[in-house]
């Protein structure tokens, strides 16, 4: 049961959050497009996403001071992992307009076809990729 | 005003599942990807979380404009062209590789662990990387 309880409910705050976004300030929570927007030349209307970033970071504190028994991040990974990784999802999620947050959370909730087929890609991509890795 | 705080809320709430629901854990994000290994189908009862919460809302709450701000940005684009494609199978190989989508690679800055910072820059300088080469793509 551990294995459901604690996602699902996670799922449902995640879904929360997102719907708050959207009925309160009118904004998908697409992160990597939010990240990447904040790098370029502010403009005043896009102020909001610096607060929602924060918030992010907020949200981890707080539970880093709250319960940091139950934030657990278990990196086992070569410094090529994490680089070439991190710098193919940079410039992936750029290419492809989303992520998980943006196509796989809102982008499917609202039956967007780019986004139900971009999600099916990176899901596959990702499961071929560590298969690989496990074979290599 | 409003917006900002709603904003950061959102923010704050967002962290809060994708930690509870353990999506921050690069260990726990390949489990889900290790469909050929030993699988951990977590993931699917987190998105099944977000998604029903989500499709919910969008579809039933109807509303002309945001609670608390002017007009609703949704994003309009219905096309599958070759920039969705190939980003996604970037995308994906880059999340197979690390375990980290960006979402928990914000979130896990605030653990200082310096392979989370490593892999954020590295995701950063991605971006930037794409900002000029779609640049020149585009003369």
């Amino acid at each position: 049961m551990n294995n459901i309880l604690a996602p699902l409910l996670g799922g449902i705050i995640i879904g929360t959050a997102s719907s708050l976004l959207l009925i309160g300030v009118g904004r998908i929570s697409g992160i990597s497009s939010i990240l990447a927007q904040t790098i370029s030349r502010p403009v005043k209307e896009d102020f909001w996403k610096y607060f929602f970033l924060l918030g992010l970071v907020v949200g981890s504190i707080l539970f880093l001071i709250i319960s940091p028994k139950d934030y657990e991040v278990a990196l086992d990974l070569s410094k090529t992992e994490i680089i070439l990784g991190g710098f193919l999802v940079g410039l992936g999620t750029r290419l492809g307009s989303g992520c998980t947050s943006g196509h796989g959370v809102c982008g499917i909730s609202r039956l967007s076809r780019r986004s139900i087929l971009a999600t099916l890609i990176f899901i596959s991509t990702g499961v071929l990729t560590v298969a690989l890795k496990g074979v290599l | 005003m409003v917006v900002y705080f709603i904003s950061l809320l959102s923010g704050v709430l967002f962290s809060v599942g994708l930690i509870i629901s353990e999506m921050v854990n690069p260990a726990k994000v390949i489990g889900f990807l290790d469909v050929f290994g030993e699988w951990d189908y977590s993931l699917v009862f987190v998105m099944l979380g977000a998604i029903s919460v989500n499709f919910v809302v969008f579809k039933f709450v109807k509303k002309e404009k945001p609670i608390f701000n002017g007009v609703f940005h949704l994003p309009t684009r219905n096309d599958i062209d070759w920039r969705l494609l190939t980003g996604s199978v970037l995308f994906g190989v880059g999340w197979g590789m690390a375990g980290i989508c960006p979402g928990p690679a914000i979130v896990n800055l605030a653990s200082m662990n310096s392979d989370m910072l490593l892999f954020f820059v590295s995701m950063i300088s991605g971006m930037i990387i794409y900002k000029y080469l779609n640049r020149f793509i585009k003369e």
